[in-house]
C-alpha cells in the first residue's frame, strides 16, 4: 500500500471487524514540530495484552481464513523508517486505539493519498458504526460527525445518488480546505 | 464544516430521495458487497467501491445497498464483488477493477445480465 489513507483504512476495517459501535478516525498534521499522526480508536471487543504484544509479529493473526496477518507489521516498519513509531493500546470489551507517527517531511513518508475516498468507503460500507473524522493541519481543522446526518436522513439510504453526492462534496471540499489554508501560510 | 448549512442541504437531499422513491416502483433490493480485507484493499478494493459508488452518482440510480466486508478468503481474486438482487443467488466476482465494476454495474444490476468472464465458482 502506498499511501497513508490505504493504511488507514485497512487500521479501521479492523475496528469494523472487532464489532465496534463508534470509531474516531483523526488525522494531525503539525508542521512545527514536523509530525503527521494517525489515530483510529474504538469501542470493538478489544485484545488482551499477549495478543497486543504480539501484534506487529506477521504471524500473528485472529483470521482463520489465512494465517499471516500483514496489515500493522507493514504500517509500523513504514513508521519505524520515518522517525516514528506505531503503538496500539487495547483491553477486552473496552477496544482498542492504535497510533502511528511519521516525520512529516521523511524522504520516505508515503504521502497521505485519497483521505477523502477512505472516509466515504468507510462510511457507506458500514453504516451502523458511528463514525468521526477528524483531519488537522496546524490550527485548521475539519470535523465530520455523521450522527446529526443519519438523524436527519431517517433511514434513507447513505447509498442514495443525493446523499452520496452530499457525502462526497463535504468530505473533499473539508479536507481541501484544510490543505489549502496550510499551503497559504 | 459550516453545520447548520449543510443541515439545510441534506433536509432538500432527502426530500429529493423520498419524492424519488415515491415515483419508482420497488423491484428486488438491490445489494454489492466489496470485499475490503487488508489483501482486497492492498489490490485496490477502496478504487473499485469508488467506481461502484460514482457509477450509483452519475446514473442516479436508487435503493441500492453497498457494503463492505472483511476478508473472504479468495486473496488471489481480490478485488472481490459480490452482487445480489432480490431473491436471486449471490453472484461472486473476482478481479473487480473499477472498468470492471461499471461493467458489472451497467450489465448485471441495472439489465440483469450476468458478467460471465469474471464470476467466480463458488
Amino acid at each position: 500500500m502506498r499511501e497513508l489513507a490505504l493504511h488507514l483504512l485497512d487500521i479501521a476495517e479492523n475496528s469494523v471487524s472487532a464489532r465496534a459501535k463508534n470509531i474516531t478516525i483523526e488525522v494531525i498534521e503539525d508542521t512545527r514540530t514536523d509530525r503527521l499522526r494517525m489515530s483510529v480508536i474504538d469501542d470493538g471487543c478489544g485484545m488482551d495484552a499477549d495478543t497486543v504484544a504480539k501484534i506487529a509479529d506477521p504471524f500473528v493473526t485472529s483470521r482463520t481464513t489465512r494465517k499471516v496477518g500483514l496489515g500493522i507489521p507493514l504500517l509500523k516498519a513504514a513508521a519505524e523508517a520515518c522517525n516514528g513509531f506505531l503503538h496500539i493500546q487495547s483491553a477486552p470489551n473496552l477496544g482498542t486505539r492504535v497510533d502511528v507517527e511519521f516525520q512529516r517531511s521523511h524522504i520516505d513518508r508515503m504521502p497521505l493519498g485519497d483521505l477523502a475516498g477512505t472516509f466515504l468507503g468507510l462510511l457507506i460500507g458500514s453504516p451502523e458504526v458511528h463514525w468521526i473524522f477528524r483531519y488537522r493541519i496546524d490550527d485548521r481543522q475539519f470535523e465530520f460527525d455523521d450522527a446529526p446526518i443519519k438523524q436527519e436522513l431517517e433511514g434513507i439510504l447513505l447509498s442514495e445518488p443525493e446523499v452520496l453526492k452530499f457525502l462526497r462534496n463535504t468530505l473533499e471540499s473539508g479536507i481541501q480546505e484544510v490543505q489549502s489554508a496550510s499551503r497559504r501560510l | 464544516m459550516d453545520k447548520i448549512k449543510s443541515l439545510e442541504d441534506l433536509k432538500r437531499v432527502r426530500e429529493e430521495a423520498l419524492k424519488k422513491r415515491e415515483a419508482k416502483i420497488v423491484t428486488g433490493q438491490k445489494q454489492i458487497i466489496v470485499g475490503m480485507g487488508t489483501v482486497g484493499i492492498a489490490a485496490g478494493a477502496r478504487e473499485t467501491l469508488k467506481a461502484i459508488l460514482d457509477f450509483i452518482e452519475k446514473e442516479n440510480l436508487s435503493d441500492i445497498v453497498v457494503r463492505q466486508t472483511g476478508n473472504i478468503g479468495l486473496d488471489s481474486w481480490e478485488p472481490i464483488v459480490q452482487v445480489i438482487i432480490g431473491d436471486e443467488p449471490p453472484v461472486t466476482y473476482g478481479k473487480v477493477t473499477p472498468d470492471v465494476a461499471c461493467r458489472i454495474m451497467k450489465e448485471h444490476v441495472m439489465n440483469h445480465t450476468v458478467v460471465k468472464e469474471y464470476k467466480i465458482e463458488t
